[in-house]
């Protein structure tokens, strides 16, 4: 499997990915999925409706890309993917800006509907990173929450059904 | 024997710490806690070992405890919030 992993500040292009991953693929290509995270302007998480004006991403130089390679390794070992791709924004975002991008090929759509959602499952346990809110009520870290800890879980409990 | 390592802290711990980075000697993990215990305030050490913090040294998770070597870089890591 190709792969890419990239923790960046600027902001990213999907079709530039996508048309990459196309070009750099012949015919056995056949299927893309794209992902793409934003920031919303809404803290629903902690059931604190206040406005977000801003999210500041914090990563850790070095273990942050590690640790996303290691969800990369994971996923190769479920999945038949010709390419799986990362791109990671951190610093500081505002509400709609694109935070995350996950891109999966492979030659059956399956394989990279699942492995998309899978990557982007590990991204929020078990990437190293750090989201800090700017409210109108005052600034933030976000506490790291249960349902994304469930769904990560649950890749765990097919694993084990195996 | 004793270690000279640089100690990180990263986003709420790096807050409640007052700087990403502290330079310091120890052998190990309770070492480090004995010397960072002597120069930090009652309130940030607990907030260093809250269940949920993670020690990373050298960027490896930290699974068991382990000897320290000079120059080991041994980060605090509060629980991630990526994606």
């Amino acid at each position: 499997m190709r792969r890419s992993v990239l923790i960046c500040e600027h902001d990213f292009s999907v079709d530039a990915e996508y048309q990459a991953m196309r070009a750099h693929h012949g015919a056995d290509l056949g299927a893309i999925v794209t992902f793409v995270g934003l920031v919303r302007d809404r803290n629903t998480t902690t059931g604190d409706l206040s406005d977000v004006s801003s999210l500041t991403l914090e990563h850790y130089p070095g273990m942050t890309e590690s640790s996303i390679e290691g969800i990369l390794d994971k996923t190769e070992q479920r999945w038949p993917l010709l390419e799986a791709r990362v791109i990671h924004r951190v610093g500081t975002m505002r509400p709609s800006e694109q935070i995350v991008l996950v891109a999966v090929a492979s030659a059956h759509r399956d394989a990279s509907f699942a492995a998309a959602e899978f990557i982007m499952d590990y991204l929020k346990t078990d990437a190293v990173f750090w989201k800090k809110e700017q409210t109108s009520q005052g600034q933030h870290w976000v506490q790291s929450s249960n349902a994304d800890h469930l769904r990560a879980e649950h890749w765990r409990k097919v694993d084990q059904q195996d | 024997m004793s270690a000279a390592v640089t100690v990180k802290f990263f986003a709420s711990l790096r807050e409640e710490i007052g700087h990403g980075e502290m330079h310091l000697h120890a052998s190990g993990v309770a070492d480090l806690m004995q010397a960072l215990a002597r120069q930090l305030e009652p309130e940030q050490m607990s907030a260093l070992q809250q269940e949920n913090v993670r020690i990373a040294v050298n960027q490896d998770l930290m699974q068991s405890d382990v000897d320290f070597y000079d120059g080991d870089e041994v980060a605090f890591l509060p629980p991630v919030t990526g994606g």
